[in-house]
């Protein structure tokens, strides 16, 4: 392969990780803040409590805004596979593709529709039918979000297909849609969701504790905040967990590099934190502290468990694919899995001290406590980077795991310079809409008065 | 049927839905910066097309999809074939999309100038983009051996394909007009049936050059008959032009039922006269893709010809429920109830 090739492919990838990163900053808060408002607005409905009326239309503002924009960055997605991926394009197609138009006419359609209809419809809807709108489109985002990761799953751990004149065919769409890889990826990420709109909506509730404005009114959106939060953090740390096993037996590779595992092992100590031994060259660490035990659990579920090596399974890639690199990057995979488990404890036990306090009704005084949540808005999107960080390197050198190489996948008709013109174009564009989403975001978040000469205008649920 | 056949039909169904149904909201958007002359007659025709644009464009979502699906290697050589166009296509789509959510959150007239401008001009270069995208399809580019593009940006730009962008930008701002027609009051709505007017005669014109070109394209670069080829641009010539008698008798609801008939009949046009090639190669033509080459297997088609059936029907029908609740003329006066302005200065607001 020519070094230019090689770059066309390196810009592709940077491409879609900027833009598919980009895209999972926005998509999951939707899929995490749409249920919670939709519990808010069924509370006002069954209660007649205006507090949640209100509630329901200040978070459904900040919903909308974040929701535009996970539109228009998945019309990219949905485009770029084609663009810039046509060789896999080609080759998957039969299998991949089917997900995911089934996903826009069975999931995202009924989102979209029933979006508009709940944003217009306050007063041209009885307020059952009303709330009913919401709630199937939350549906239909979660629906949207099952398909989607079945259509991901495939790439990590391919099943129901069979390879005909070198192209993906289906054989089976039920081991497609019931591929116990995406299930657990589907838990996973509709957990991490719903992390997403609990710390979002108790990081907003601090911030107007800290500026003690519309106290009582922000204290019962944190309580519905930290009800979730609480065992759905500590859910996400066992299903965290549960999704390692599955990787383990499909991907032995992307676990032997998240663990910096060079020899195989049993039992295995897991690795919290070390310096060195993240290349073949130099693989023992200079400075490790390893709890005994612990990956063997966390990698098969027995404290005896096998976990196989990284030298071991480059050597039988090698005998089963022939001559090549089979590992990914070591160092970015080791750390973005600590990254995405420790921000995962922190969020926990933020949820955890929350509670506690709220319990002692000392909440809205504990200032240091209101400080940390509004932080830790931060931790559920560095977790959530970290983690795909994780689930796409760590698939490397693979594009679809076993059966085709992400370096002879790109489109053979598309230049360097048009990918690296267009890698420009997102960068820029993205960074525009970032700031002005977040500029937004914040004015429709925040608890203090706008200097007076730039009054806010009534905000409104509006599309 | 040929589960291949009926798939390239069903893509030409999601194309038409798409053109019939957002097309008028490109034509609202292309619009607004020259109908509305007050803020509340700007939020009307926003307002018009509020509650359903989003639905309207999933109908894009679906079509790229089911031809990544059904065709792979169609949606594969297309994609990557027209790149800089789709790239070009992608920022349009963009800007339009936030531009509705975010033109309300300020009132600050130069914030809602800007994305005022972004629909206006991400709408009319979206409708531009997909006439000269589709166009090509039929008109033919060059493709190697492999079936993977072969051309450069220039290759897509030819008289017929630029002519085609050119007649999508007309056709659906008279479409749009036309709708507007149908959800405005007062002054908005006159100036909106001046606009219907003005728009008639050149959009009628191009319209049907468009479609008689693209029948000659068909046999002259795709190795057509006349037939069938002909019948829906005659069909469709027809509409347009019953259109624009309509809207000069002032029937504007019959106007928009034949806009919307002429852009059903321009899309069957494009798709009639492609089969049964899926892109046409305009350096060998034994290169063309067709539809047995860039289909899928038949038991893919077979999955998906289950969940189309099921699913369809009902989209069809809550997309019309929405289209019935939101019937009502817009006046641009009475709209969405206030969000909660909690972070509006609040005098005595109940803080405890």
């Amino acid at each position: 392969m020519s070094p230019l090739a090689s770059t066309a492919v390196d810009l592709a990838r940077i491409q879609f990780a900027t833009t598919s990163i980009y895209h999972f900053l926005f998509v999951p808060l939707t899929l995490g803040l749409g249920p919670l408002v939709a519990i808010m607005q069924t509370i006002w409905h069954r209660t007649g409590d205006e507090a949640w009326l209100r509630l329901t239309r200040f978070f459904g503002t900040l919903f909308l805004i974040n929701f535009a924009i996970g539109v228009a960055t998945g019309l990219v997605q949905e485009f770029e596979f084609g663009m810039n991926w046509s060789v896999y394009s080609k080759f998957v197609g039969n299998v991949f593709g089917a997900p995911l138009a089934i996903e826009g006419l069975a999931a995202f359609m009924l989102e979209s529709t029933f979006l508009g209809l709940w944003i217009f419809g306050w007063n041209k809807l009885s307020p059952r039918l009303h709330l009913a709108t919401l709630w199937i489109a939350v549906v239909g985002s979660w629906l949207s979000g099952y398909f989607i990761l079945v259509a991901n799953s495939w790439m990590q751990h391919p099943v129901g297909y069979k390879i005909v004149d070198g192209e993906a065919q289906l054989t089976s769409v039920w081991a497609l849609l019931s591929n116990g890889f995406a299930l657990r990826a589907y838990v996973h990420t509709m957990l991490a969701g719903l992390i997403f709109g609990t710390s979002v909506v108790l990081g907003v509730c601090c911030w107007h504790f800290l500026r003690r404005h519309e106290v009582d009114l922000f204290r019962k959106a944190a309580k519905l905040a930290l009800i979730v939060a609480v065992p759905v953090t500590l859910l996400q740390l066992v299903v965290g967990n549960r999704f390692g096993e599955a990787v383990t037996s499909a991907q032995g590779m992307k676990i032997a590099a998240s663990e910096a595992q060079w020899n195989t092992c049993q039992p295995c100590g897991f690795s919290l934190f070390q310096i060195g031994g993240f290349s073949v060259d130099d693989q023992t660490p200079k400075f490790a502290i390893v709890v005994p035990r612990l990956l063997s659990y966390m990698a098969t579920g027995s404290f005896d468990g096998q976990v196989e090596g990284l030298n071991q399974l480059q050597d039988q890639e090698q005998s089963q694919y022939g001559a090549g690199n089979y590992m990914p990057n070591i160092r970015v995979i080791y750390w973005s899995m600590r990254v995405m488990a420790f921000t995962g404890v922190l969020m926990f036990l933020v949820a955890a001290v929350g509670a506690w306090l709220y319990w002692k009704q000392k909440l809205e005084h504990a200032r240091w406590f209101l400080w940390t949540a509004v932080a830790a808005i931060a931790f559920p999107y560095i977790a959530a980077t970290a983690g795909w960080v994780l689930t796409e390197m760590g698939r490397q050198p693979w594009i679809v795991q076993g059966l085709l190489l992400t370096s002879e996948a790109n489109s053979p008709s598309v230049s360097t310079t048009w990918i690296a013109i267009s890698l420009g174009f997102f960068v820029v564009l993205y960074l525009l809409l970032g700031i002005l989403d977040f500029v937004l975001m914040r004015r429709y978040a925040r608890p203090d008065r706008p200097p007076t000469g730039e009054e806010l205008p009534a905000p409104t649920v509006t599309f | 049927m040929d589960l291949e056949i009926f798939w390239y039909c069903l893509i030409a169904v999601l194309w038409s839905g798409y053109f019939l149904l957002e097309g008028f909201d490109f034509g609202v958007g292309m619009l607004l910066p020259f109908v509305p002359r007050t803020e509340g007659e700007r939020g009307a025709m926003f307002e018009s097309i509020g509650p359903v644009w989003d639905g309207n464009e999933v109908w894009l979502v679906v079509a790229a999809g089911a031809t990544f699906a059904a065709f792979p290697a169609w949606y594969a050589t297309m994609f990557s074939g027209f790149y800089l166009a789709f790239l070009l296509l992608l920022f349009f789509l963009i800007v339009r999309v936030v531009s509705f959510e975010w033109r309300e959150k300020s009132e600050s007239p130069r914030w809602r100038s800007v994305w005022l401008w972004a629909n206006a001009i991400g709408s009319a270069g979206i409708a531009l983009v997909w006439g000269i995208g589709l166009a090509n399809l039929i008109h033919g580019v060059p493709l190697d051996s492999n079936g993977d593009y072969d051309g450069g940006l220039v290759d897509l730009f030819s008289a017929y394909t630029v002519f085609a962008g050119i007649t999508f930008v007309l056709v659906l701002a008279f479409h749009g007009a036309n709708y507007l027609t149908l959800r405005t009051t007062g002054d908005l709505y006159e100036r909106v049936r001046t606009a219907a007017r003005r728009l008639a005669v050149p959009a009628v014109a191009v319209g049907a050059a468009f479609l008689i070109w693209t029948v000659v394209v068909a046999i002259d670069r795709n190795d057509k008959d006349v037939f069938p080829v002909v019948l829906p641009a005659v069909l469709g010539i027809a509409a347009l032009a019953l259109a624009a008698f309509l809207v000069y008798a002032g029937r504007s609801g019959l106007a928009f039922t034949m806009t919307a008939l002429g852009t059903i009949a321009a899309v069957a046009t494009l798709f009639t006269g492609l089969y049964p090639r899926v892109m046409v190669s305009s350096s060998d033509f034994s290169n063309s893709l067709d539809v047995p080459g860039a289909a899928s297997e038949h038991y893919t088609l077979a999955v998906m010809t289950v969940v189309v059936l099921i699913v369809l029907p009902i989209i069809l029908v809550y997309q019309s429920w929405s289209y019935y609740v939101f019937r009502a003329r817009v006046t641009g006066e009475e709209v969405r109830p206030p969000t909660e302005a909690l972070a509006r200065p609040t005098n005595g607001s109940p803080t405890s």
